[in-house]
């Protein structure tokens, strides 16, 4: 039996993506599934689609129980904030709100979709670790659902012309057994592409709690794409004041340090594990920094633009620089690169001022499919 | 669990047996046994095997499957008006499980055919959703899916402003006046006809929820204890049936409440407690001793589940002791502090505002009051406010909807807060004027 229902829950499936995407640029500044990070599985509390219809008010209702109870006794809790600004609906008996679960893969594909991310070309040659299955080939047995329709017939046309029973005026072509032809699997390599991701953060005094924030998020959801594009991932995590330092992800997120700011020490730091570790003929390299951009000199800066020039650029497929505004405003830095680079593709610099930039600021990192 | 169909036919066929003799009196019934993913997918079309496409059933299916598979749900049966009868049963169901679910299916089918507010009922509706979704279908493939969802869409927001008393008050009918009236294109005709045919077939069965499960309850709680129990079936029966009948604060089960109501009229009328010289008595004490052996408790709920619908069972039925009984209470919100309270357990208050609910199947009650409002072809509705406002949002959005249709603006007069307010949606923005 067919089940029906099947179409139904597609497009049910369909309307509930159309929401998440009308909704997802709220949902990727605020940060709010990140929490969720680790498990593949997110929970999207939606507001019911519902078919709006001339109803009565549950609250100012009420209705009719049965039970235990004196008068004041409380049975249920009513309206609680649902979708904050768009009604005061909530969440009363008989209205539920939706949880809806999309895999993490899913949401970062409707990210791209929405910001128009290309899909990521891979450079180097992969390795070949995987051997899968591939219906490429042809026999001439097999079961009929994988019956060759044109191949087949393709074998009767040269049988009927061979023998001459062929008439282009009554071009009749009746397959016999042995004509036909059905798929076949043969195992074909599939390489695997490998990257790596370097996360360096500034943690000097002028980085703040927001501005580390907007860090979180916006490499939460660039992680969360270049995952989607390879097979193995590696994530290294870089923070620096005057001094670079490597650091697990928690530490990478919840350090605040107070001294002033060497950008070329986690540079240097960079290439060292970019030279030691991920030779990039086997490595996708992207390096993310992201810093308030205010360095110690300008002799630093200098050294860093030689870093990037010698030693990070040829090797990364990618180098991203986001400056966040801070308390104590913007920095210089970002003007530094865009002048020393103006026209090198491997570079991008993007400002981020506040938490509605960062939508803005995935567009210009990933936007060029490297 | 039953796997070998003939187990299940023998079953039946005692059961059905037991059934007649009790006095039930019912279509041709045929049992299916199907698996809870087939089960939920039949439930999400509202009982149907076949439907009209659109999203909101996988939406319902969506919700049952995952109710089952966390274990919050379990549909155990499956019943349909139609003649014959379709009954689904769910084939993991325990053998004491598919007897009362047999036993309740039998009482559904007895009620769909006897009582009144079912007369007028398609029995054919099986196949009848199937030409609707085959010609929807259709239009579907002519018109593209999107568009003609998109009609359904509009169509379903009207689903409940359908006459209860049809034919006899067309202006609430505003389905029916618009099928007449709008602007519509023929294939728009065609499924709001359609569905309006589909709502007027699912409406006995809102008005008569609690008295139908009641009455089904009824019989497979004497059906099984009567005859169809053996002895090592005790426990599972008494567990399922309590979980059916479980009720939860702030919530009417209407098995509960329809069981609790049919029981009580059995004893009234099989002792006498009724009439004139019943009720004039004054003696306590003599009054609950009062047995006259009438034994017309059967006949009486037979008469009964024929001639009437929730509102009028209520309003005659449920008696001040019963409604102490059943411990009902009134609940209201309590804006202080956000929550659901207990405010009421006065008789004629738990029943006003229980009848209130059931009034017009629970739905607003709106009509059509003018179709060339202020001369210029607007459409004005009118909301009978009965003590409790409309859902403000929503009755805007429904407005947006019904302009879809009506192509003119489109007004409602409503009461909000205590005041007269007419809402108008021309087209473009929604406005308000104080009346």
């Amino acid at each position: 039996m067919i089940h029906k229902i099947e179409r139904d829950y597609y497009r049910f499936k369909d309307i509930i993506k159309g929401r998440i995407k009308q909704n997802l640029k709220k949902y990727i500044t605020k940060g709010e599934l990140i929490g969720a990070q680790g498990k593949n599985l997110i929970s999207i509390p939606l507001p019911q689609i519902d078919i709006p219809k001339f109803r009565y008010g549950q609250e100012q209702m009420g209705g009719v129980g049965q039970g235990e109870g004196k008068v004041g006794t409380v049975i249920g809790k009513g309206g609680q904030e649902a979708e904050a600004g768009t009604s005061q609906a909530g969440n009363l008996p008989g209205e539920h709100v939706l949880e809806v679960e999309v895999s993490l893969e899913e949401l970062a594909s409707m990210m791209a979709e929405e910001l128009d991310l290309p899909r990521i070309q891979p450079k180097g040659h992969g390795i070949v670790s995987n051997l899968a299955n591939r219906y490429s080939t042809i026999r001439t047995s097999g079961t009929e659902s994988l019956r060759h329709f044109k191949r087949t017939y393709k074998e009767a046309l040269k049988r009927q012309i061979a023998h001459g029973e062929y008439n282009p005026d009554n071009p009749n072509v009746v397959p016999i057994k042995r004509d036909k032809r059905y798929r076949f699997w043969k195992p074909t390599p599939r390489p695997e592409y490998n990257a790596a991701i370097i996360y360096i953060m500034d943690v000097s005094g002028s980085m703040g709690d927001e501005q580390k924030e907007i860090v979180r998020i916006e490499s939460f959801w660039i992680d969360t794409w270049l995952r989607s594009q390879y097979d193995n991932i590696v994530c290294r995590y870089i923070i620096h004041d005057a001094q670079a330092k490597e650091v697990d992800q928690n530490t990478f997120y919840h350090t605040r340090e107070s001294g002033g700011t060497l950008i070329s020490s986690a540079y240097k730091m960079a290439k060292t594990l970019i030279e030691t570790e991920y030779p990039s003929q086997d490595w996708n390299i992207y390096v993310f920094h992201f810093s308030d951009g205010d360095n110690w000199s300008g002799e630093d800066t200098k050294l860093c633009i030689d870093l990037l020039k010698y030693h990070l650029c040829p090797r990364t497929n990618l180098f991203c620089y986001g400056q966040v505004e801070s308390r104590y405003g913007s920095g210089q830095f970002i003007k530094d690169l865009r002048d020393a680079f103006p026209q090198e593709e491997k570079i991008v610099t993007s400002k981020i001022d506040d938490k509605d930039a960062i939508y803005k600021s995935i567009k210009e990192f990933l936007g060029k499919g490297k | 669990m039953i796997k070998v169909k003939n187990e299940l036919q023998d079953l039946q066929k005692q059961i059905e047996l037991w059934a007649r003799d009790y006095g039930l009196d019912f279509f041709e019934t045929i049992f299916e046994l199907i698996d809870a993913k087939h089960l939920n997918e039949i439930a999400a079309y509202g009982g149907f095997p076949t439907r009209y496409p659109h999203w909101r059933f996988g939406m319902i299916y969506d919700s049952l499957s995952k109710g089952y598979e966390y274990g919050l749900q379990k549909i155990y049966e499956l019943v349909i008006n139609n003649d014959p009868c379709y009954a689904y049963l769910m084939n993991s169901n325990t053998s004491v499980d598919q007897k009362i679910v047999i036993a309740h299916v039998y009482a559904h089918c007895d009620f769909f055919k006897n009582n009144q507010y079912f007369k007028n009922t398609h029995r054919k509706m099986v196949d009848e959703m199937a030409n609707h979704a085959s010609r929807i279908r259709h239009t579907g493939e002519g018109m593209g899916f999107e568009e003609v969802e998109n009609f359904i869409d509009l169509c379903l927001s009207l689903e409940n402003l359908i006459d209860v008393h049809a034919p006899l008050r067309k202006e609430n009918d505003i389905l029916g006046f618009l099928i007449e009236k709008a602007p519509l294109e023929d294939w728009q005709r065609e499924i709001m006809i359609m569905l309006r045919q589909e709502a007027y077939y699912f409406l006995p069965q809102a008005q008569t929820k609690i008295m139908n499960e009641g009455w089904a309850s009824f019989w497979h709680s004497k059906i099984l204890t009567e005859k169809a129990l053996k002895d090592v079936d005790i426990v599972d029966f008494a567990d399922h049936h309590a979980a059916t009948l479980a009720t939860q604060p702030g919530q009417i089960n209407p098995y509960k409440l329809g069981i609790e109501i049919f029981r009580d009229i059995e004893e009234r009328w099989n002792k006498g407690h009724y009439g004139k010289e019943y009720e004039e008595c004054e003696d306590i004490e003599f009054k609950k001793k009062w047995d006259k052996k009438l034994g017309k408790g059967l006949e009486k709920i037979f008469q009964v589940r024929k001639l009437y619908n929730d509102v009028t069972f209520i309003d005659e039925f449920l008696t001040p002791e019963l409604c102490e009984k059943l411990k009902l209470f009134v609940y209201a919100y309590n804006k202080r502090n956000g929550t659901y309270e207990i405010i009421d357990r006065d008789v004629k208050k738990v029943k006003d505002k229980l009848l209130f609910s059931l009034t017009n199947f629970g739905q607003p009650m709106i009509a059509v009051t003018d179709r060339n409002f202020e001369g210029k072809g607007e459409l004005l509705l009118t909301h009978a406010h009965m003590g409790v406002d409309l859902k403000l949002l929503e009755a805007k959005e429904t407005l947006e909807r019904i302009q879809k249709i009506w192509k003119q603006p489109v007004c409602l007069e409503t009461i909000i807060n205590g005041e007269k307010r007419l809402l108008i949606f021309d087209g473009k923005e929604h406005r308000e004027k104080a009346l």
